[in-house]
């Protein structure tokens, strides 16, 4: 479970994922992006502890071409391996067993889609999975769609956080279920990040003010004009929106309420 | 550590699929014999022999077969 110690400010605010503790709350991606070195200045700029990385077949004709890992190192970010373009558990399971050889480490993003158009979460596969993966001796983030119940059964199932969609990967609609959203966060006993859908750094704003402990984006950034200011931006958006959580928000009323003193006007 | 031993005379080729593309080595060529030849030099890889993990441990010992399906990944980027 996440700390969520009062400290006034973000600094000694921190998160725990499978043991593991973090001090940033925004875990970024690395596709999209122009090159690797915008990528990682951009994952410098958002201050990011964590990425998410994907595994794929060297390519043979080219072996030498730029490496992700002589950009973005290993020792200054967990890698995060995720299943992304997987469509079965069985897929997931497979891609994500790669990915513990060949970075030996067995904190993993899960991911099964149901189709390419909307790459919609498919469930039942996620929920098959990640038991598989657990039974493995992964520690599993999970995907998910904006749904409290299944997000029960994940952490019934052993996921180590949950992170349901904002909106459809790549799409940039920003929190479509905000009411879902707070459910899972307030009834999780495991982290729960926003995956998928920010578009703006008041998304990811609002992400936090709901109770999440972090956020999970990346074309936001990545397809953002400037890269690295939108980085930034997003850096920021995470913290206000963590300490405005902290600090509980006024109540909201129908009416308006004077800030200034009915007494002593001079009219 | 179980080493694999080929059955196929010395001197031939043996045919495999390799990242999903047809390719011959040589009779007796072990995982890591097979990295160097593709100049797969550092970064971190892992390699699936007909959907078995081959431990990096176990690249020097374990011999490519008539008809194996390798393949060799890595970290790319991915959101």
């Amino acid at each position: 479970m996440a700390q969520l110690e009062q400290c006034g400010g973000t600094s000694s605010d921190s998160w725990v994922v499978a043991g593991r503790t973090f001090h940033s709350r925004l875990i970024v991606g690395t596709g999209k992006y122009r090159d690797y070195q915008e990528n990682a200045d951009a994952a410098e700029a958002a201050g990011a502890e964590m990425v998410t990385v994907a595994v794929r077949r060297v390519n043979l004709t080219d072996p030498n071409e730029p490496m992700l890992v002589d950009y973005l190192k290993p020792d200054r970010f967990t890698f995060l391996p995720n299943t992304a373009g997987c469509f079965t558990g069985e897929d997931a399971v497979r891609t994500l067993r790669l990915a513990r050889e060949a970075g030996d480490w067995n904190l993993v993003k899960l991911e099964v889609l149901s189709d390419p158009e909307t790459l919609y979460p498919d469930m039942v596969e996620t929920l098959r999975a990640l038991e598989m993966l657990v039974a493995d001796g992964f520690d599993v983030m999970v995907y998910a769609s904006d749904d409290p119940v299944m997000a029960r059964r994940l952490e019934d199932a052993g996921a180590a956080a949950i992170m349901p969609l904002g909106a459809p990967i790549g799409s940039g609609l920003g929190l479509q279920n905000k009411l879902n959203l707070r459910l899972i966060a307030e009834q999780a006993g495991v982290p729960v990040l926003v995956d998928a859908g920010i578009g703006t750094p008041s998304d990811a704003a609002i992400a936090m003010e709901l109770g999440c402990d972090a956020v999970l984006l990346n074309t936001a950034i990545a397809e953002a004009q400037d890269p690295i200011g939108m980085a930034r931006a997003m850096k920021l958006a995470v913290e206000a929106g963590r300490l405005a959580y902290l600090s509980g928000r006024m109540p909201t009323r129908k009416y308006g309420s004077a800030s200034s003193p009915e007494h002593g006007k001079i009219s | 550590m179980n080493t694999q031993t080929s059955s196929a005379p010395a001197g031939q080729k043996v045919s495999l699929v390799l990242n999903g593309e047809p390719r011959s080595v040589a009779v007796g060529t072990r995982v890591d014999a097979l990295l160097k030849t593709l100049g797969i030099v550092g970064g971190k890889v892992a390699v699936e022999r007909n959907r078995a993990i081959v431990p990096r441990s176990q690249f020097s010992e374990v011999e490519l077969l008539q008809g194996d399906e390798i393949e060799i990944v890595r970290f790319v980027g991915g959101g």
